[in-house]
């Protein structure tokens, strides 16, 4: 019995939902976004939690949305505002600090102030990790081939990745494979001797994942985190107007726009299959919905074995998802403050601020600070990625207040001999010590914190485990084997059942890669399925 | 010497980058900040203060001044009323441009003219017996613009009068005790303002509105962020998009009001009640359908753009600079059929945008025609689309404080894929 019939329902209003709902609805299917929530956004949303102040309860800035997507669900319409971010702020442990700013020329200096090698040792690693991306960029951009297809489609795909490969310049490649392979530490030694670009640098290798800098693996997030492209530029990040739910709100916008139908507080119990072919889905309060295309945005845990049941999946890709690795190791204390912090050996200065201020004044603090990961606690002196949003977006706080979102790792999921019920509190403690210990008397300025552990990202907007990526970003998690060997392609062993989250390729962060590819796969599943008919 | 603007001192003071240059005589700040995207988004973002006082200013009095400014100027001056202003074009008796400029009305006979370049001669000779006075007022008064969204609101804490200020009109206020003229005006194409006060008051002013601005993140902004903005706004600029026709070097050089776009400024061309210098020719072009050029928007067609440059090698350059040189344009079949004056890539519209003539049968939205760039030193032609302008244009611009908030507009502004 149904209610209502679609030509496709999205799970999850997510950014990946969202786009993926607005791509399937401007190729013409009647299509219907189920998000669980009061609000769409998933781990991107804007709260008000005190008036007049916006937090970003989740994530925190734009960081990987690919410019397609800007142009093709025609965002700007909608209200798509990216705002630059003019300054990276990174305060050291003696005191001194290290600001990187937009002019080339002021960059070279301060950096020369800390090492004179190192100046132009960074206009060369920026350029190789240019060069890097630039070879990247097509696969990051593309439905990856399945490695286990020996149809000849499937050994066409293979051959045009061989190809490009093959295109690539052999140092490219080589940088390449340094940073798949190897660690944040090592690749940034081969560049730099100044503690604090290294630092830097480095704390693009551990957001979000469970590695150290020293850690192999950490490169690979470091040039994930390098795929991020604002106004054409490489590696640069912005803010959205109005935080990130700013931004889910452009898409929801342009969505609906575009035809998508959107319910919230619609929890999806299960998708109904019939004789191996997805029909609909189920909601939890009795409602069946019927489409022909169902699409999880959701992580593959709850996409394969709580959506479905795994007894109808094959063995061994219920077997790899039980080893897919989640272990969410990041937490976040936003702070509502009643002024800007202060940094003495800058005095009066705030301009500073208008960018990420990385706390993690080297590679060997950031390791420490994995070091109590590793043995199942939180990091005494973690490493926290601030922003305080509201310096360059007067509409994030009241006239003269600021926000403080603070990104803080690491925080493992599962604590020995304790519950994040327990530690919340005494984690924040430990943010808001670090941030003191920099600036002194933040704590004065502090009206409200918000403390958002690895429990309540996965209470709250869903995530497994927390974490953040929707699973790690682990080579054996990556591209060919995202989520699952052979199950690279958005496809699932249900006819008709996608998914489109970024347990999907290119993975996490705000990119909508996912939401899009997956798109292309399923239009293209379905031109296929026309054409067999007639 | 070179002049300083009567902000100087407080201009100076706020100048990070000592980069400076000259307009109308006056040194100027290119950039305040190392970052002049900054400038630009605080304009879009938040608001943003801007230093135009090198602007040439006449004032025009007598009881003849409405009759003499009907007849030298296109746009009709009676129906702006004391307290309101008037963006309009003044031409020759051959129908071309001379120059733009803002009309403020102060009273029945009181008249207040803002121009890029001096034009006190040109209008004297054309005083004959009428009985009206013009005098310069340039370096009287200084003029403080503050536009961005926030603008009303910084603008309200200081005199409530801004409050309820509509698009285009003005009022007499106080700021820091000191009399001011604030008018709902700009340059930017945002939400904006712009205080006239004495000279003498410049540095109070100037003060009062970074006080007030402050808690709303106000940023001063220079000449750089100010011409990325005009372009967005669809808003021309001398020696730029157009040149005075009393100084072209021959009709190339020269453009008509119909041919720059400007032809929605001549309502009432057909009331033989007021005569004007140019109105014949106007009548003329238009009637016979001679117009030359139309100028338009153009937006580039971002998939060639990046594949074309991509196939080259490079990573697509996305470069907000202004550029203010001649670029080409084609039709599908390589025939030129205009050129572009001003290009960017526009942050906030996410595309290269320019500001182009073509042949007037082409200035339709929508219109597919190709820009010429340079791309590893060889020309290439990339498709581009005509647009209407402006690129950019929030309701925020024209609305009042509460108005409600209008949905996104089915017509096509920016893009017309």
């Amino acid at each position: 019995m149904s209610d209502r019939e679609y030509d496709a329902i999205v799970i999850g209003g997510g950014h990946n939902g969202l786009v993926n709902a607005a791509y399937l609805a401007k190729a013409g299917l009647r299509t219907l976004l189920l998000e669980r929530r009061h609000l769409v956004g998933g781990a991107a949303i804007t709260e008000e939690l005190r008036p007049g102040f916006q937090f970003t309860t989740f994530s925190y800035a734009l960081s990987l949305l690919r410019p397609n997507i800007i142009h093709e669900l025609d965002l700007v319409r909608h209200g798509f505002m990216p705002l630059l971010m003019p300054s990276s702020f990174c305060p050291m442990e003696n005191g001194d600090s290290l600001v990187m700013g937009q002019d080339r020329n002021e960059n070279i200096k301060e950096i020369a102030r800390h090492s004179p090698h190192d100046a132009d040792a960074y206009d060369q690693y920026s350029h190789d990790m240019d060069m890097v991306v630039r070879a990247v960029k097509p696969l990051f951009d593309s439905v990856p081939p399945n490695l286990f297809d020996t149809s000849p489609d499937g050994l066409a795909e293979l051959a045009d990745l061989a190809r490009h490969l093959r295109g690539i310049e052999p140092t490219v490649v080589h940088n390449l494979v340094r940073l798949l392979t190897g660690s944040a530490a090592d690749f940034l030694d081969d560049y730099f001797e100044s503690d604090v670009l290294k630092g830097y640098l480095a704390s693009s290798g551990i957001i979000g994942t469970k590695v150290g800098p020293m850690s192999q693996g950490s490169g690979l997030v470091l040039l994930f985190h390098s795929m991020g492209e604002h106004d054409g530029h490489f590696g640069k990040w912005a803010f959205h107007k109005g935080g990130n739910g700013g931004f889910t709100q452009v898409l929801a916008r342009a969505a609906e726009a575009l035809g998508t139908e959107i319910t919230l507080n619609a929890e999806v119990e299960r998708v109904i299959t019939t004789n191996g072919k997805a029909t609909g889905v189920a909601l939890t309060d009795g409602t069946e919905l019927r489409a022909d295309v169902v699409v999880s945005a959701a992580d593959p845990r709850r996409t394969f074995t709580e959506f479905v049941d795994p007894r109808e999946l094959p063995a061994d890709l219920v077997d790899s998802l039980r080893r897919y690795r989640y272990q969410g190791t990041s937490s976040k204390v936003n702070f509502a403050l009643d002024g800007l912090p202060r940094y003495p050996s800058l005095g009066d200065r705030s301009d500073m601020f208008r960018g990420f201020t990385n706390i993690g004044p080297t590679v060997e603090y950031l390791e420490r600070a994995f070091d109590e990961a590793k043995y199942g606690w939180y990091s005494t002196r973690p490493f926290i990625d601030g922003a305080i949003q509201s310096t360059i977006d007067p509409d994030m706080a009241p006239p003269g207040k600021h926000v403080m979102s603070c990104f803080v790792h690491y925080t493992p999921y599962e604590l020995k001999g304790s519950t994040w019920d327990a530690e919340r509190e005494q984690m924040a403690d430990n943010v808001q010590d670090t941030l003191e210990s920099f600036f002194p008397g933040f704590g004065d300025l502090v009206l409200q914190r918000e403390i958002v552990t690895p429990l309540d990202i996965e209470t709250v907007a869903g995530l497994p485990e927390g974490n953040i990526f929707h699973g790690e970003f682990l080579a054996p998690q990556m591209y060919f084997f995202r989520p699952a060997p052979g199950w690279n392609q958005y496809r699932t062993p249900i006819d008709g059942y996608y998914q489109c989250g970024s347990g999907t390729h290119p993975g996490g962060c705000v990119s909508g890669g996912p939401g899009w590819l997956a798109s292309k796969q399923i239009l293209k599943d379905l031109a296929a399925r026309s054409s067999q008919r007639t | 010497m070179v002049r300083r603007s009567p902000f100087h001192d407080r201009v100076a003071a706020a100048n990070q980058t000592s980069l400076w240059s000259h307009w109308a005589g006056h040194l100027v700040v290119d950039k305040y900040e190392m970052s002049e995207k900054f400038e630009y988004t605080a304009i879009r973002n938040a608001v943003g203060m801007f230093d135009s006082s090198p602007l040439y200013k006449y004032r025009i009095v007598g009881p003849d001044a409405e009759r003499f400014l009907g007849g030298v100027l296109a746009r009709d001056i009676r129906t702006c009323g004391p307290g309101q202003a008037q963006y309009t074009i003044w031409c020759d008796d051959r129908g071309f441009v001379n120059e733009d400029g803002v009309v403020f009305r102060h009273g029945d006979d009181d008249f207040l003219l803002t121009a890029a370049e001096p034009n006190l001669a040109y209008f004297e000779h054309l005083v004959g017996s009428q009985r009206v006075v013009i005098s310069e007022v340039t370096d009287d008064i200084g003029i403080l613009a503050v536009q961005g969204p926030r603008s009303r609101a910084v603008l309200a804490a200081l005199a409530p009068e801004a409050d309820r200020l509509a698009y285009f009109e003005h009022t007499d206020a106080k700021i820091a005790g000191a009399p001011v003229t604030i008018s709902r005006t700009g340059f930017t194409g945002d939400l904006g303002f712009e205080i006239v006060c004495a000279a003498d008051d410049a540095n109070a002013v100037w003060d009062a509105v970074a006080a007030a601005g402050e808690p709303h993140r106000i940023q001063p902004f220079g000449q750089t962020a100010l011409l990325m903005a005009r372009i967005e706004a669809g808003l021309l600029l001398i020696d730029v998009d157009f040149e005075a026709s009393r100084f072209a070097e021959n009709d190339e050089h020269r453009s008509t009001p119909l041919e720059l776009g400007l032809g929605w400024m001549l309502k009432g061309i057909d009331d033989e009640a007021r005569p004007f210098i140019g109105r014949a020719a106007i009548r003329r072009e238009r009637d016979e359908g001679t117009s030359r050029w139309k100028m338009v928007g153009l937006v580039v067609d971002w998939e060639d753009y990046d594949r074309k440059f991509t196939a080259a090698g490079m990573v697509p350059p996305k470069d907000h600079t202004p550029v203010h040189e001649d670029m080409m344009v084609y039709d599908d079949d390589a025939r030129r059929v205009g050129y572009a004056t001003s290009f960017m890539y526009s942050p906030t519209v996410q595309r290269h945008i320019a500001l182009a003539r073509v042949r007037p049968e082409l200035a339709t939205p929508g219109t597919n025609v190709n820009l010429e760039f340079t791309i590893n030193h060889s020309y290439v032609k990339v498709g581009a689309h005509v647009a209407r302008t402006p690129f950019f244009a929030p309701d925020r611009k024209t609305s009042m404080p509460d108005d409600p908030v209008a949905e996104p507009a089915d017509d096509e502004t920016g893009d017309a894929s």
